[in-house]
């Protein structure tokens, strides 16, 4: 859909802002342009419509090279979408809506009935059609803006920080919005902006810039999982990290490593008495081959201490599992819905590699809100 | 009182002596500021424009707007001669300054992000200045029409003295004549009342043109 080939941007002064730039980027990707500023991230966006030259390499828009084109053609074929939203004060909604249209030479009823469309599909009434720019609220604005942009159905939309200007909960509710109609009209999106969250919210993949090269460019995923480099890491910030690391993290990584079992077959009396041993009120029972059988608890031996002297009689054979590979996010829920005080993990052998209990998950809540713990531990032996 | 009488009386004798002179001083004014318009303008979109000229082209004009206005004429006279034709190229010349400026400023005053917008959507150079700047800036550019109309009303009545006719004969006639103010002021009174007038009627034209406006209300 759109391809970018060894693009360089030299300014007159030999300054190199956009250096060797290589991306390939899909129908209907939602792409994600970040990075600090100067890094040229609004550069290579401009590049794409022409509103700014390329020095070197080219950029394809569906296979065809943009130089070839006329660049007044190509901008009525792209959306642009900027935070300064900059709608016409002197036209209707309508006029703003359907712009693009009138440089294409719309009959008046094609126009009245696009504009009428596109309102209806961000929720906004028809009588908003005859109002000026400046009676609508600023995010009501820039719905208008997203609009204008959508209003010739082209298939490749520019935003340039788009929501940077507006308040954080109506910033929130077009983010949403935005998302949602973008699925619905698959279009191709060029979204820059500074807002880190708002990429990993956005974003099927996000392009990391810095000093005018791609430092990474992966999904929201992925970054967060492997970021890069240190850069990437300082620029995601520490609290983005480990807060995300619940979306990202899997079970294997957290869970306990040595739960307490018994073999089946194994006596009460020994079960009591390694119970006593070790401090817990519960045993998980495995077989020879430690395949997770079920678990026994004290209530449960002393109901049953009478009748019963295996665990296998006892034994409560219906409960719940996660396997090491699941997200550590599904498990909380699990655990947090349940009630349950534990979880036993299981490899895809079901065979028993863990447990997540309770307190392996204050554990990780301690991690987010103060840190993993390295820094407490670095202090202490850096003082000593 | 006396005078007050004389006055209406002589106003009553020669009132379309004095509606012809009213026509005329206007037309000379109008004319000028048509003149210097069609100038004055495009002048202002190019130092909009080309930043560059911008401030050679304002030094100049207001290098103009100190010239007495009656010294002018008066240079101005040895080339055209006597006439209506030496009045309008004065207040021509005197018109250049407010138009440009105001054209210059309301140019300049377009919101910028409105501009790469209109750009950005595939708007061509020309598109961009009929359907964007223009609209945008034509209130700005009013008031330099207006300004210059004003002072070009004022202007005028100095025309008498190289024998252009308007209102100023009048009061040129008044000075001559023996008790003379009734006369003086059966020409002053109609050209301040054109000012007045002129200043009224392009104030409301300005308005009608401001760009940004509000719906109409149906509800």
């Amino acid at each position: 859909m759109l391809e970018f080939k060894n693009v360089k941007k030299r300014y007159g002064g030999g300054k190199t802002v956009v250096s060797n730039l290589n991306l390939k980027i899909e129908k209907g990707e939602f792409v994600c342009f970040i990075g600090p500023s100067g890094c040229g991230k609004t550069t290579t966006m401009k590049m794409v419509n022409r509103l700014i030259h390329i020095s070197e390499g080219s950029i394809l828009v569906d296979g065809k090279n943009i130089k070839d084109q006329d660049p007044v053609e190509l901008r009525r074929s792209i959306g642009y979408v900027i935070q300064q939203i900059g709608l016409m004060p002197h036209m209707t909604i309508k006029e703003n809506i359907v712009l693009v249209g009138t440089l294409l030479k719309w009959s008046k009823e094609k126009k009245d009935a696009r504009a009428k469309e596109l309102l209806k599909l961000v929720g906004l009434p028809e009588e908003y059609l005859d109002k000026y720019p400046h009676e609508l609220s600023g995010g009501q604005q820039q719905r208008i803006g997203v609009l204008r942009a959508l209003a010739a159905n082209p298939p490749l939309i520019l935003m340039d920080e788009p929501f940077g200007a507006l308040d954080p909960i109506t910033r929130d509710s077009l983010q949403e919005e935005f998302k949602k109609l973008q699925k619905e009209l698959d279009k191709t999106i060029v979204f820059v902006t500074h807002d880190m969250d708002e990429a990993l919210k956005l974003g099927d993949r996000i392009v990391i810039m810095k000093d005018g090269e791609v430092v990474q460019a992966d999904t929201p995923d992925e970054i967060l999982r492997n970021p890069a480099n240190e850069f990437v890491e300082e620029f995601l910030g520490k609290d983005r990290l480990i807060q995300g690391r619940p979306d990202v993290t899997t079970v294997g990584q957290i869970m306990e490593g040595s739960p307490v079992t018994v073999q089946t077959g194994t006596t009460l009396k020994s079960a009591i008495s390694t119970m006593r041993d070790k401090h817990v009120d519960s045993l998980l029972v495995v077989d020879s081959n430690h395949v997770l059988k079920g678990f026994i608890d004290i209530e449960a031996i002393n109901l049953n201490y009478k009748k019963a002297n295996q665990v296998d009689d006892i034994m409560e054979t219906d409960f719940i599992s996660v396997s090491q590979d699941s997200l550590l996010r599904d498990t909380v829920h699990r655990i947090l819905r349940r009630g349950v005080k534990y979880v036993p993990v299981i490899d895809n052998d079901q065979k028993l590699t863990g447990i997540v209990t309770r307190a392996t998950l204050a554990n990780l809540v301690y991690d987010t809100i103060w840190g993993d713990g390295m820094e407490l531990a670095e202090a202490a032996t850096a003082t000593e | 009182m006396e005078t007050m009488e004389q006055f209406i009386h002589y106003f009553s004798q020669n009132s379309d002596y004095i509606w012809t002179q009213f026509y005329r001083h206007f037309l000379m004014a109008a004319y000028g500021v048509l003149l210097a318009a069609i100038i004055s303008i495009p002048l202002g979109i190019l130092i909009a424009k080309y930043g560059k000229l911008s401030s050679w082209v304002l030094a100049f004009g207001s290098i103009i707007q100190t010239i007495p206005a009656l010294g002018a004429m008066a240079v101005i006279m040895i080339v055209l001669g006597l006439g209506t034709n030496t009045v309008i190229f004065t207040l021509m010349l005197y018109s250049i300054l407010p138009i440009t400026q105001n054209t210059y400023v309301g140019m300049k005053d377009v919101d910028h992000t409105v501009i790469e917008a209109g750009f950005a959507s595939g708007m061509t150079r020309f598109q961009l200045l009929r359907m964007v700047e223009l609209p945008l800036a034509v209130s700005v550019i009013m008031a330099g029409l207006r300004t210059a109309l004003v002072i070009g009303i004022g202007i005028g009545a100095i025309g008498a003295f190289v024998g252009a006719g308007g209102l100023g004969a009048i009061i040129l006639t008044g000075t001559n004549a023996t008790d003379g103010t009734p006369i003086i002021l059966a020409g002053a009174i109609p050209t301040a009342l054109m000012a007045i007038i002129a200043d009224l009627v392009m104030g409301w034209i300005e308005r009608k043109l401001q760009p940004v406006k509000e719906s109409k209300t149906t509800a």
